[in-house]
């Protein structure tokens, strides 16, 4: 549909620019994803959109076993950018509030992807994953739902989940699922930016202030018991790899310590000497805060079953 | 002196070795302030270097640091609706505008400081309630359907506002409206679209968007400032080529914007004097309750204390990494030197 009242304040005016006439081709209530405001992404790259309408008509279609794989990361995505997006408006400089606000967007980004991905195997959409499963259908790991903190917490938190994400994606990118795989292409070059950012960020807590290497220390020592379950194998993965769909967890963590590992020793730190929890997530049991995180991102679309947004 | 063209006088004596004589000053005065007025007369731009009139640099610096202030101020209400946003593709969208806010304050704040003010005292001003920005943005947003309201409304209203300023005669100011102002269309469209979406669905969506256009109405209108028989500044801003047309006559514009795009809304403008007045050709609304916009302008409005307090907790909460930064990069530059030295 093409609603194209043009009221621009005067044509001589607008130049190309400050438009505020609404004609967006297609929007709104025709629910055509080719108008969607996110559609712009750099290069061939794939949009959540295209994975939508890809498993719409049927062109792609996860296996069972790579649609669940598909739902663990585009939960730990999804979950996480529920957290990164409280620090918007809060975070420690202007600077801060893009650079963690576009985390957010990217992970939120992987996760709309992801899930749209996911659901193809039973015809849910992302929106049905995200807003109408229970905490025990969640499949994100503990450290994706672990709250906050300080800053400090959050960039230990990011730093992790960075350079895991990184090793992952970047073995995804061959993939012998072609739709997981450009997922995970296009992906990885944005991780590549978050391990940069959380790195930097490392640096400076670390060596910064006394104040800041304390804060530093501890934030280590809060996130580091769930590092473990992210390089745990299960039966899934161990089907997935012979597969040729997905590495096996634990065939990251040699790159991942070594990684992590040079820019701990660059900040004069070590890691910390914790145990770690058993986890759980992959089978639907999580920590106290999902139900919370769940309570707050589901509210609007549970008070209004059936609702289009 | 006579046919030699003016040109720009720098604002500092750059080699100056000791103070200028009075006289010297006065020439140099007199000298700046024939180049601003050629500069005006033309239509053409001021830059940071060149000197201007204090009067001419205050009002800038005033006008340009409450713009970026209400960037900044302006995050909150949406960042309230980013966790609860009712689908994931409207929450990136949500997220991406809010981002898209903190960038335009950091744009702005970089064009203030071009003026002679760094970011840091105009923050400060801003948590010590010396510093003003946009009205608007202490009222609450209630619903899922303000974030349309705010959308079509505000930015449109910031829109009308701002495309003018895009030909500002101060450089810097002009050129980020022009980047701010595509960024807002965008999210004026954004926020049309979450309007139509709810204004197509049940009656109970239908009911939430057509109550977050009645709240955020008036507010909207009174964006522009106050009417002209009652905005001492806007003529002073007016012969500086700031600002390029009146309050009430960008108002007058945009009612009419609004007037067409609520028909496709489905919805209403909750004003029943609104109408296109064949002779003036321009159109008119009803009566605004200043005494409102003066109330909340006042710091009595319902948001004040809480948008204010929270830009001073976040401030607060971020000085030890602020100053971990700082630490950090003086230590760095300290090794550097030293390694030059070594060398």
């Amino acid at each position: 549909m093409s609603t194209t009242p043009e009221t621009a304040v005067s044509s001589e005016e607008t130049g190309g620019h400050g438009d505020i006439s609404v004609g967006v081709s297609g929007a709104g209530a025709s629910g055509d994803g080719t108008a969607s405001a996110t559609r712009i992404t750099p290069g061939n790259a794939l949009r959540p959109e295209d994975i939508a309408l890809a498993v719409s008509r049927g062109a792609a279609k996860p296996s069972e076993d790579v649609a669940e794989f598909a739902l663990r990361l585009g939960d730990d995505a999804l979950i996480l950018a529920q957290r990164l997006g409280h620090w918007i408006s809060r975070a420690p400089e202007l600077e801060e509030d893009v650079a963690l606000g576009n985390i957010a967007l990217d992970e939120l980004g992987h996760a709309r992807s992801l899930l749209s991905y996911a659901g193809g195997l039973d015809g849910r959409s992302e929106d049905d994953l995200a807003y109408l499963r229970r905490e025990h259908e969640f499949r994100s790991a503990a450290l994706f739902e672990q709250p906050n903190g300080d800053f400090a917490v959050t960039i230990a938190r990011q730093f992790v989940v960075s350079y895991y994400q990184f090793e992952l994606y970047r073995r995804l990118t061959s993939s012998t699922d072609s739709t997981l795989a450009g997922i995970a292409a296009k992906a990885v070059k944005e991780v590549d930016y978050h391990r940069d950012h959380s790195a930097q960020w490392v640096l400076r807590l670390a060596l910064g202030t006394d104040e800041s290497r304390q804060r530093m220390i501890h934030a280590f020592k809060v996130i580091w018991p769930f590092v473990d379950e992210l390089f745990r194998d299960d039966e899934l993965t161990g089907r997935l790899s012979e597969a040729g769909a997905a590495p096996q967890p634990s065939s990251l963590r040699e790159d991942f310590d070594r990684l992590t590992g040079e820019v701990l020793a660059e900040a004069e730190l070590e890691v910390p000497n914790v145990q770690p929890t058993p986890g759980g997530g992959r089978r639907g049991l999580h920590s106290e805060h999902l139900g919370y995180i769940l309570a707050e991102m589901q509210v609007l679309a549970r008070e209004y079953p059936g609702a289009s947004w | 002196m006579a046919s030699q063209p003016l040109q720009s006088v720098p604002a500092e004596p750059s080699l100056a070795r000791h103070e200028p004589s009075p006289e010297d000053a006065a020439r140099r005065d007199a000298e700046g302030q024939a180049y601003f007025d050629k500069v005006m007369a033309e239509d053409s731009r001021i830059e940071p270097r060149d000197w201007m009139p204090p009067a001419y640099r205050k009002t800038l610096l005033r006008q340009i640091s409450q713009h970026a202030h209400s960037e900044i101020i302006g995050m909150q209400p949406e960042a309230n609706w980013i966790s609860r946003a009712p689908s994931l593709k409207r929450k990136a969208i949500l997220m991406a505008k809010v981002q898209d806010e903190a960038g335009h304050g950091l744009y702005l704040y970089s064009a203030a400081e071009t003026l002679g003010q760094p970011r840091d005292q105009m923050m400060q001003d801003l948590m010590d309630g010396k510093a003003k920005y946009s009205s608007i943005f202490n009222y609450p947003a209630r619903t899922w359907a303000d974030m349309g309201a705010i959308g079509w409304m505000v930015d449109g209203a910031a829109i009308a506002n701002q495309v003018p300023l895009c030909r500002a005669s101060f450089g810097p100011y002009g050129r980020a409206m022009v980047r701010v102002c595509k960024e807002e269309s965008f999210h004026q469209r954004q926020g049309f679209e979450i309007l139509l979406e709810l204004s197509h669905g049940t009656p109970e969506q239908k009911q939430m968007a057509q109550d977050a256009v009645n709240r955020w109405y008036a507010p909207a209108l009174m964006m522009f400032g106050p009417p002209d028989d009652d905005s001492p500044n806007s003529k002073q801003s007016m012969a500086w080529n700031i600002k390029r047309f009146s309050n009430d006559e960008l108002r007058n514009r945009f009612v009419g914007m609004m007037m067409e795009q609520v028909k496709v809304l489905g919805l209403t403008l909750p004003d029943k004097d609104i109408r296109f007045n064949e002779e003036t050709k321009k159109w008119e609304h009803g009566p605004l309750d200043w005494a409102e916009f003066h109330e909340v302008l006042a710091g009595r409005g319902p948001c004040n204390a809480q948008r204010l307090e929270r830009r001073r907790e976040a401030h607060q909460n971020g000085a030890w990494v602020r100053e971990a930064a700082a630490a950090y990069a003086e230590k760095q530059s300290r090794k550097q030197a030293e390694k030059v030295s070594a060398a």
